[in-house]
């Protein structure tokens, strides 16, 4: 964070059959968003540990984020339940250890929809972006 | 003999030489040997029932016009010289001696001599081109031999070709629409020529550029129906796939330019297909611009611009674009006619093959079948559909046959790699210009090859090709590869090709990793070239580093169950459960209704563009004879009445839960697959006064009155039909695609009952796709009337004294509008999806933003959901007529029993697995298992992993708080390493 042009980077845990299936979506659509995003596939939100979480921000991420169908949808029926819960004990974790928890964002996104996908790297690249920008100010 | 093939009086017997001519030139006895040679090959190769003498001789003599040589010096290919002259020894020498007196050339002479060849190229079987082909492709012994094969059915699916615009109609005598300036004007181009500008591998790279002069045009028209709805040219057909291929130009000829106008003139959008609507609205708000009106001609401007005739409500106009594409219909070529004459198919007058009535793949002769455009003009999707139907017509006819003439792939032994340090090789791949426009691939090679581990890195045009395949094997030979990362498209697409590759080339299929930068990089940040190239490198980096904890998979293989579930009990359902029954297998067929038969039921007679008359098929008797069918069908298991409350197992292994309602009982059923055919209901119209005053009724209404009130319709002196209500607005984006060809069709029996009805058909785009523009045009000559009205100026539909008052907005009236007075008021109220959500949770398929089915790929897989095991039919995909449904439940049923005839099937291979020295026995992971794939070793309190049902989801993995659960090819290792290239 030690210039203006810092660059949010983003680590993002999509579940194979819906919101990864969701960005390729975004790609064959055309959708353009910005590339701070690195995808890691893993089958099912339900198999995000909370230590890939974790890493990620220890090791430099500005931001997480977790990728599952949408509620009823999950391709083994209950994953994205688990990550639900899993999501709400982890979020009160970061913050006890210091962490912004806005940093982890956990969202339902089916593989039709493409565009909100994109919608949510946009969003969350400025939503980092200015956290960086008025942590350099501030 | 024969002077020209040297064949003698005798068959089989040739002579040449000096025995022939007496004593000769040497070069002629060389020629004489040739040219029998050649003679005896004819004769052999026939073994000939003809005269040897008649023979006639193939000479490889190439003789160049005087054009062609005068290019060739032209283009400095050959110089022109004077021929070396002979020398002669002079005639008072010659008289004292018998040397010869002719001279031979000097070394000198004779290359000169010997340069002066035009090299016109006739083969001399010098062969060098045999030992320079290394591919071993040249083969100068190849003769065209016939080969006669044994089947028991054929299939034709020789497509058809775009018109040719210069080629003579029969009628008329000149090239279709001479008036447009094909050949004429260069900047005239076919839709299939601007799509070559638009491909990667096309003339000019995908750069679209104009013939004449290699500018980039902006203003780019696209004419539609070129060759198509035109009967003046014999093509009375609408080619079905123009608008979309259209739209589709104009949407990517923009993505490569955003500076491109692309303006599209047509006479309707037919945007019929599933999605399809959305894609011209897509288009329309990125710029692409509609103008509704025939172009009468185009004429050469300035700078090789073209002059765009056409007119609109207020007049004729003229508009100067930079380029105009001119939409192409197809029709089968000449050779598919020759061939379905030699096979003895009916054609129609079109030159495509006669249709038989919900027959969808039949031809006139029984045994050969047709799948795709060679039957109508028709869309991929809809071809895919069909060549699964005819497939499955086929293997009816040989299901006793099933599986004797096929052979196994085999593979060779697999290496092992344990004990091997890890070895990656890089292929990136440029996909034409789809990443290497935008992602500078040769500098994502440079970095691959700095990265640990790697050992070989490449790039190439398409990694997915034939002969890549072949490189990557052989790259793996020579650099001793043990990990393979290929960086390209995403995984869905090509990974079990890779895969296949890997195995032929010796290697464990799972020692493979693909980075996607295609459609998760290339195409999403086309506009940052720098950040485009680093996100590949780092996307490269991470499969790198996962691909060193690659270890080999193993399957395990487990028995399917032969028995298939269908649910739905329509048209489609029970065609489905027929085409499976008949080949062999026991089929549930689950109805959530009393009866049998759907949507169908509501439908009265049915059209065949064929016909001349309407009443051509009664739909209700094929309906009952189709349920009689069912009901007898020893292997079909029928349950009405019958809801699903619970679908468990996998593909191969469904366990399904029943209520039945007339018993009050929940059953289980056990079956390997499930096709989906819960079909979709006709919609309630909410406009137009429906069901305030009952002279206003929908489509469907009136088929059931023209079958049981006939006197009364028959005595309805005009009738207004309005098309879309409540289809393709704000309520319901889609197209529901059976409602304008419903119209015409009871438009057209209406005129048969009393020609003497008025009818007005009040449309937005009349969709009569392929064959159904004769019944539109058929319609129009019966004096039934047209008139477009558009989204924003809805007719309006009042009550005036007691009278039905139609409003609606007409160019031709004085006023701009029209009002009738009609007796009944005709709404194509269209087709809405029945509510699938509680069907698609329980079997973990999605559904599209209208509520339909979702498909595993809207063109390629149409008949399958990503979810293995399961397949889809009918209605529950997207509108559409019954036949069509027909064609679809087939080629689903085709699938399904393509899956439960293979007798037995792997498991997933990525399997959870237990280390059991850190397993302290919680049994946390057997309670977040799904599948009941997990189990506590009473003895040991150590957990198991029950490697047929596991699924390979991963939760019991995050559930272990030892970290003792893993999952193979997600070990943590794998994804801390992918985390930290991420981050890097
Ligand atoms: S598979 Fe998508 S969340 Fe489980």
């Amino acid at each position: 964070m030690s210039d203006n042009n810092h660059e949010p980077r983003i680590v993002a845990f999509l579940c194979n059959w819906c919101t990864y299936t969701g960005a390729d979506l975004a790609g064959t659509s055309r959708l353009q968003y910005p590339p701070n995003v690195r995808i890691i596939r893993l089958m099912c939100s339900g198999a995000v540990d909370p230590v890939y979480v974790l890493k990620p921000l220890l090791d430099g991420a500005d931001g997480v984020l977790i990728g599952g169908c949408h509620p009823g949808d999950c391709h083994y029926q209950s994953g994205n339940y688990k990550a639900r819960r899993r999501f709400a004990v982890l979020q009160e974790t970061l913050d006890e250890l210091g962490f912004d928890k806005d940093r982890v964002w956990l969202r339902w996104i089916s593989a039709s929809e493409g565009a909100q996908f994109a919608d949510t790297i946009r969003e969350m690249t400025a939503m980092l972006k200015s956290k960086l920008d008025s942590a350099i100010v501030g | 003999m024969n002077p020209e093939t040297l064949a003698t009086g005798r068959p089989g017997l040739f002579a040449g030489g000096d025995a022939v001519t007496g004593v000769g030139f040497i070069i002629d006895a060389i020629a004489a040997g040739h040219r029998a040679a050649n003679s005896i090959q004819t004769y052999l190769s026939r073994r000939s029932t003809v005269n040897s003498q008649q023979l006639p001789i193939t000479n490889s003599v190439v003789k160049l016009s005087r054009d062609e040589i005068t290019a060739r010096v032209e283009t400095g290919k050959v110089t022109k010289r004077e021929r070396v002259e002979r020398k002669w020894i002079d005639a008072g020498t010659r008289v004292h001696s018998f040397e010869e007196f002719a001279l031979p050339m000097s070394e000198e002479e004779a290359v000169a001599e010997a340069q002066r060849c035009l090299e016109c190229g006739v083969c001399s079987e010098c062969l060098e081109c045999v030992y320079a082909c290394r591919a071993g492709a040249v083969n100068h012994a190849a003769i065209e031999a016939t080969r006669e094969l044994q089947v028991g059915a054929v299939i034709l699916t020789p497509g058809v070709e775009p018109i040719d615009l210069r080629a003579p109609s029969t009628s008329l005598r000149v090239g279709y629409r001479p008036e447009y300036g094909y050949g004429r004007y260069p900047n005239v181009v076919t839709s299939l020529e601007f799509e070559r500008f638009l491909s990667a591998t096309g003339p000019t790279q995908g750069v679209v550029a104009r013939p004449s002069d290699g500018a980039h045009p902006k203003k780019i028209a696209w004419i539609q129906c070129v060759g198509s709805r035109d009967c003046a040219r014999d093509q009375g057909y609408c080619s079905s796939i123009c608008c979309m291929y259209a739209t589709k130009e104009a949407v990517i000829a923009r993505e490569h330019s955003a500076e491109i106008a692309p303006t599209i003139f047509y006479l309707d959008i037919r945007a019929y297909g599933k999605e399809f609507d959305r894609y011209i609205e897509r288009a329309k708000n990125q710029g692409v611009r509609y103008i509704r009106s025939m172009v009468s001609a185009i004429e050469p401007g300035a700078n090789g611009n073209l002059n765009v005739r056409y007119a609109l409500d207020d007049g004729p106009k003229t508009e100067e674009f930079e380029m105009v594409v001119l939409s192409v219909g197809v029709k089968p070529s000449a050779e598919t006619r020759a061939l379905a004459q030699r096979l003895g198919i009916a054609l129609n007058e079109y030159g495509f093959t006669e249709s038989i009535s919900f027959a969808p793949t039949a031809t006139s002769r029984p045994g050969i079948f047709v799948a795709g455009t060679f039957r109508e003009p028709k869309d991929i999707p809809e071809t895919v559909i069909e060549a699964s139907a005819a497939a499955a017509c086929a293997s009816q006819l040989l299901a006793s046959a099933r599986g004797t003439l096929a052979r196994v792939k085999t593979y060779p032994p697999e290496r092992d790699v344990a004990e091997e340090e890890p070895r990656v090789g890089v292929f990136v791949c440029h996909c034409g210009i789809n990443i290497g426009g935008v992602v500078r691939v040769p500098e994502v090679v440079e970095f691959a090859k700095t990265l640990p581990g790697v050992v070989y890195a490449e790039h190439n045009l398409y990694t997915c090709s034939q002969d890549t395949q072949a490189r990557i094997k052989a790259r793996i030979e020579e650099n001793h590869l043990n990990r393979v990362v290929v960086a390209s498209c995403t995984p869905r697409t090509h990974e079990p090709l890779f895969q296949d590759t890997l195995r032929e080339a010796g290697l464990n299929p799972h020692l493979f990793e693909l980075a996607n930068i295609r459609e998760q990089d290339a195409w999403v940040h086309r506009g940052d070239r720098d950040a485009a190239t680093r996100k590949a490198q780092d996307l490269v980096a991470m499969m790198v580093a996962r691909a060193q904890h690659d270890s080999p998979l193993y399957r395990l293989v487990f028995d399917i169950n032969p028995r298939a579930l269908v649910i739905g009990g329509g048209f489609a359902g029970m065609t489905a459960a027929l085409t499976i029954a008949e080949q062999g297998h026991d089929v549930f067929l689950v109805e959530r209704d009393a009866e049998l038969g759907g949507h169908a039921r509501h439908i009265q007679f049915a059209v065949n563009g064929e016909q001349s008359t309407v009443n051509c098929v009664d739909v209700q008797a094929m309906l009952h004879d189709t349920i009689a069918r069912v009901m007898e069908h020893p292997r079909v298991h029928v349950y009405t009445r019958a809801e699903i409350n619970d679908v468990a197992g996998y593909v191969g292994r469904f366990v399904s839960r029943i209520h039945l309602a007339d018993e009050d009982a929940n059953i289980a059923l056990d079956h390997g697959a499930i096709v989906v055919a819960t079909g979709a209901r006709a919609a309630t119209p909410r406009e137009y006064l429906y069901g305030m005053d009952n002279r206003v009724i929908t489509q469907q209404d009136l088929e059931s009155l023209i079958i049981n009130r006939k006197s009364e319709i028959e005595n309805q002196k005009s009738i207004v039909m309005i098309q879309c209500v409540g289809s393709r607005d704000e309520s319901r984006a889609y197209c529901s695609r059976i409602c304008c060809q419903q119209a015409i069709k009871n438009a057209l029996k209406l005129k048969e009952l009393n020609p003497q009805t008025q009818i007005v058909v009040l449309y937005r785009d009349l969709r009569a796709y392929g064959f159904k523009e004769d019944l539109y045009r058929r319609a129009r000559e019966q004096g039934v009337l047209f008139l477009p009205y558009e989204l924003d100026a809805k007719p309006n539909v009042a009550i005036a004294n007691d009278k039905l008052r139609v409003t609606a907005r007409a160019a031709f009236a004085p006023n701009g509008k029209i009002e009738l007075e009609p007796d009944l008021v005709v709404l194509s109220a269209g087709i809405e999806p029945n509510d699938n959500a509680p069907l698609a949770q329980l079997l973990k398929v999605p559904l599209t933003q209208d509520g339909f089915f979702l498909e595993a790929h809207a063109k390629l897989r149409p008949l399958d959901f990503a979810a293995d095991g399961i397949f889809l039919a009918g209605l529950a995909h997207s509108p559409r007529a019954l036949d069509e449904s027909i064609a679809q439940a087939q080629g689903a049923a085709i699938r399904a029993v393509a899956l439960l005839s293979q007798k037995q099937r792997e498991a997933v291979a990525t399997v959870a697995t237990v280390n059991e020295r850190l397993c302290a026995g919680c049994g946390l992971c057997v309670e977040m298992c799904p599948y009941g794939a997990r189990a506590l070793d009473a003895d040991a309190h150590i957990a198991q992993v029950n490697a047929a049902l596991c699924q390979g989801c991963g939760a019991c993995v995050t559930a272990c708080p030892n970290g003792a659960s893993q999952q193979r090819a997600f070990e943590m290792p794998q994804v801390f390493a992918m985390i930290e290239n991420a981050v890097a």
